[in-house]
């Protein structure tokens, strides 16, 4: 294994990073690998005795097993419209029982706060009377006037969030953003599990790693309980684009693991205030739909007339009760960029809470002083459109070009209003494996709290990682990879001692990963 | 079930039959272009296998000529041919890919890896060399894949519409080759016995994997009326009609329950005429008018099962 001295791994070591506007490059002063944080220490022990080509090897069979299992992806606007593997990084990203602590609690507390402005917003409005959030929010495109005083079931709106965490230092996390509409990436937390259980048995083994796979029963769980009432046996079903969506994958892998049926509109149709599915035996009533379609496409008789994706009629049922769909129409409006900067006085407001993770701070160009500021610093500052997604339609100050900034200067100016600009954030970097041996890549974390009777989340989360060297963005479209995520049970590290103890269980659990081989994997 | 699901498994079962016996005809027609015989030209020796098809006008618009290479390059490779074992395979892929949810990790898995492995085929010049090959791995696959189906899926609807495409398809292939063979071998009622046309018939024979067992039942020379005995009439043939209308009568009667549909009525009109039927008044009505006479009621029936099953409409 090729390793430079001068490597630095924050998520691996101690040391201090502070948001720098330059921090784009991993930190090369740092010069020792002594200073391995103890959760670490055995992997790193671990890892050293590992040569690159075997690392390597284990990587190629990971993909040979990714692509025979099908767990590919497709990319908009590639003319084959080929399949692609999302790259699968086999060094583990590896998170403490005390960090996750703090970090779900600050994720539920988030979402609670999250599901209640919801319903305030399609109600009373209530914060906005208390002047906290500004009234301009009603006129957002993702606020969807048809949803006022509509009840939903529990009150609960985001059934499914991933919440974006980076982390600037070893005791600083940002929350990057709320993704409450349809978020995506849970198929690749499980995935990533299975497959690390396989190519790595004995690491797990000597870690005490909390499992993930429990996520689709709690789903289903939340997903039967937010049936209209009165419904014993909720037919729950979820609701996809097709197999050319670039999610398909997941889609299929959560409807096999919750045994549900994975439809597309076209298998919905909507009589007497109620959804049915065409099957072989006639029509079947639909009582829960995941439906992982966007609010646009859902309901052509309302939102795009030319979305052949959804169900004429659907979002009159469901305003008038006959079905329920998770998550609920008009999320968007909590989720957007521009609505991100009011989430903490939200948990103050609903919770009378301090909120426990922090926003990014965050410039508004609809504010003349912001914009004046962003302009003067483009070089230095990350600038979002307030409704995109995907990594698309943003700009990296640091990472630009003078023409790329200027082009994006022209954007902005042409509609202030439609972005937003943030420091540039010294994202931590985990060792990866490269080409050239392992290297820093900047990293972040996206865990997914369900919301049921009660708000939970599984142990775990999706890891993704800019393969690119220096690069921030992490997202698949855009050239990202993903890492499994190991969040430690107690203390995580098994002594020696209590190997022997460990031994039949874990041993017992290894082999059943590895001899169920592909069964295990889908 | 969904009806989109079991269109979708309805179809990839016939997609991989379809790709199975397009490998059968190649594989035949080649081994009998190694078969010295100046009286067949390689144009008549090769037409048959694009008739089997049904596609020769196509053919005729792409290539003009008909020889060996061109011929085996459209019905393998040729990705403008819609029946080509490159798009068959791959549309078998894709019905699977869509409802992979419906079927086992493992049936899904074997089918995903056909497609894979097809990529180690697509840069050879199969009509140079490899052809033998490909189509032995073709069969193989689709003995895989119904294997696969057979060894780990449940037997519900899911089940019942994958054995449902594999047999309808396997019915019109059958009655497709023997039609065009019988046409072509026999142009009038000449004398039959010679060489030539013993390497024939058993090209015929082994094109349905059926040369083994025409000896082992009749243990004589190979006679044209024989073979479609064994073809069409014979039960425990497992490509005859016979037996393709033996596994689709009973599907249908289950999958119909309490239903009245269109579809059970017509496999069961289809199967009293294997099953009672006599070769000698097949014979004697004419044999080809009796195989596109069925041939059509089996696409009927296909249309009908779609009516029934794979397509309801809201109504």
């Amino acid at each position: 294994m090729q390793k430079s001295p001068t490597q630095f791994f924050d998520e691996m070591q101690h040391a201090i990073c502070a948001i720098t506007p330059a921090a784009i490059a991993p930190n090369q002063n740092a010069t020792s690998n002594n200073n391995v944080r103890d959760i670490y220490t055995a992997y790193q022990a671990w890892l050293s005795t590992i040569p690159h080509h075997q690392l390597e090897s284990k990587r190629q069979e990971a993909e040979l097993l990714f692509r025979r299992v099908g767990i590919t992806f497709n990319v908009y606007g590639e003319a084959d419209g080929a399949e692609r593997l999302i790259p699968f990084d086999v060094i583990p990203r590896i998170i403490s029982a005390k960090e996750w602590s703090q970090l779900s609690a600050g994720a539920i507390q988030r979402v609670r706060a999250l599901n209640m402005f919801l319903h305030d917003v399609y109600h009373e409005r209530e914060i906005i009377s208390a002047g906290i959030v500004p009234a301009s929010i009603l006129a957002n495109s993702q606020y969807r006037p048809e949803m006022f005083g509509v009840d939903v079931p529990n009150q609960i709106y985001a059934h499914i969030a991933g919440i974006d965490l980076v982390r600037t230092s070893e005791s600083q996390f940002y929350v990057l953003e709320d993704n409450l509409r349809t978020p995506s990436g849970v198929s690749y937390m499980l995935e990533d599990r299975k497959m690390m259980m396989r190519l790595f048995p004995e690491l797990f083994r000597r870690y005490s790693v909390a499992p993930v796979d429990h996520y689709p029963q709690v789903l289903l769980k939340n997903l039967r309980a937010v049936a209209q009432s009165g419904v014993l046996e909720p037919t729950v079903v979820l609701l996809s684009p097709g197999a050319y969506n670039s999610a398909y994958f997941e889609h299929a892998f959560i409807a096999q693991q919750m045994g549900i049926e994975l439809v597309e509109g076209s298998d919905l149709f909507v009589r007497n205030n109620a959804v049915y599915m065409r099957t072989t035996q006639g029509p079947q009533k639909v009582d829960v739909i995941y439906r992982r379609i966007d609010d646009d496409y859902i309901d052509p008789l309302v939102f795009s007339a030319d979305s052949m994706l959804g169900v004429p009629g659907l979002l009159s049922v469901y305003r008038n009760g006959g079905v329920t769909l998770a998550n609920a129409v008009g999320t968007g409006v909590a989720d957007d960029k521009a609505t991100y900067i009011y989430v903490p006085e939200m948990i103050r407001f609903y919770l009378g809470e301090e909120p426990l993770l922090e926003n990014v701070p965050t410039y508004e160009l609809s504010k003349e002083d912001d914009l004046q500021y962003t302009l003067e610093h483009l070089h230095e500052l990350v600038v979002k459109e307030v409704q995109g997604s995907g990594g698309y339609g943003m700009l990296v100050g640091p990472a630009a070009t003078k023409q790329e900034i200027e082009e994006f200067r022209l954007r902005i100016l042409s509609k202030p209003a439609n972005y937003i600009a943030q420091p540039t954030l010294a994202l931590s970097t985990c060792p990866t494996l490269v080409e050239s041996g392992i290297a820093p890549r900047h990293v972040d974390l996206r865990p997914f709290v369900l919301s049921g009777k009660t708000v939970t989340l599984v142990p775990g989360a999706l890891c993704r990682v800019a393969l690119k060297e220096g690069s921030l963005v992490v997202n698949s479209s855009q050239g990202g990879g993903t890492k499994d995520t190991w969040v430690l049970e107690n203390n995580g590290v098994l002594e020696e001692s209590e190997l022997t103890e460990k031994d039949v269980a874990t041993v017992k659990k290894a082999t059943k990963a590895s001899t169920t081989k592909v069964e295990a994997i889908c | 079930m969904l009806s989109r699901t079991a269109d979708h498994l309805y179809w990839m079962a016939r997609y991989i039959e379809r790709a199975e016996n397009m490998a059968r005809v190649l594989d035949v027609t080649y081994s009998m272009s190694l078969v010295p015989n100046a009286a067949q030209s390689e144009a008549a020796l090769w037409l048959p296998a694009l008739e089997i098809s049904g596609n020769v006008e196509a053919y005729e618009a792409d290539y003009g000529e008909v020889n060996a290479a061109n011929v085996i390059r459209y019905l393998s490779m040729d990705m403008n041919n819609s029946s080509s074992i490159y798009n068959t395979l791959r549309n078998a892929r894709e019905n699977a890919r869509a409802v992979r949810v419906a079927m086992t990790s493992e049936t899904w898995e074997n089918i995903n890896a056909l497609w894979l492995e097809f990529d180690q085929f697509r840069d050879q010049d199969l009509a140079k060399n490899g052809l033998r090959e490909f189509c032995d791995w073709v069969k193989a696959r689709s003995h895989l894949f119904r294997g696969v189906c057979f060894g780990t899926m449940l037997r519900d609807d899911a089940f019942s519409f994958v054995r449902l495409g594999t047999f309808i398809e396997r019915a019109d292939n059958t009655a497709r080759l023997l039609d065009v063979k019988y046409h072509l071998l026999l142009p009038e009622q000449e004398e039959v016995g010679g060489a030539v046309d013993y390497y024939e018939w058993s090209a015929v024979l082994r094109s349905v994997s059926a040369f083994q067992a025409y000896q082992k039942i009749f243990s004589d020379t190979i006679v044209p009326w024989r073979v479609a005995e064994l073809l069409v009439l014979r039960r425990d043939m497992p490509r005859s009609l016979h037996a393709c209308l033996d596994e689709i009568t009973p599907i249908l009667e289950q999958l119909s329950g309490v239903r009245q549909t269109e579809c059970r009525r017509l496999a069961g009109e289809l199967h009293a005429r294997l099953r009672f039927g006599k070769m000698q008044d097949i014979f004697q009505k004419g044999l080809h008018e009796f195989l596109s006479d069925f041939i059509d009621s089996n696409n009927l029936l296909g249309a009908e099962i779609q009516r029934a099953f794979l397509s309801i409409n809201a109504s």
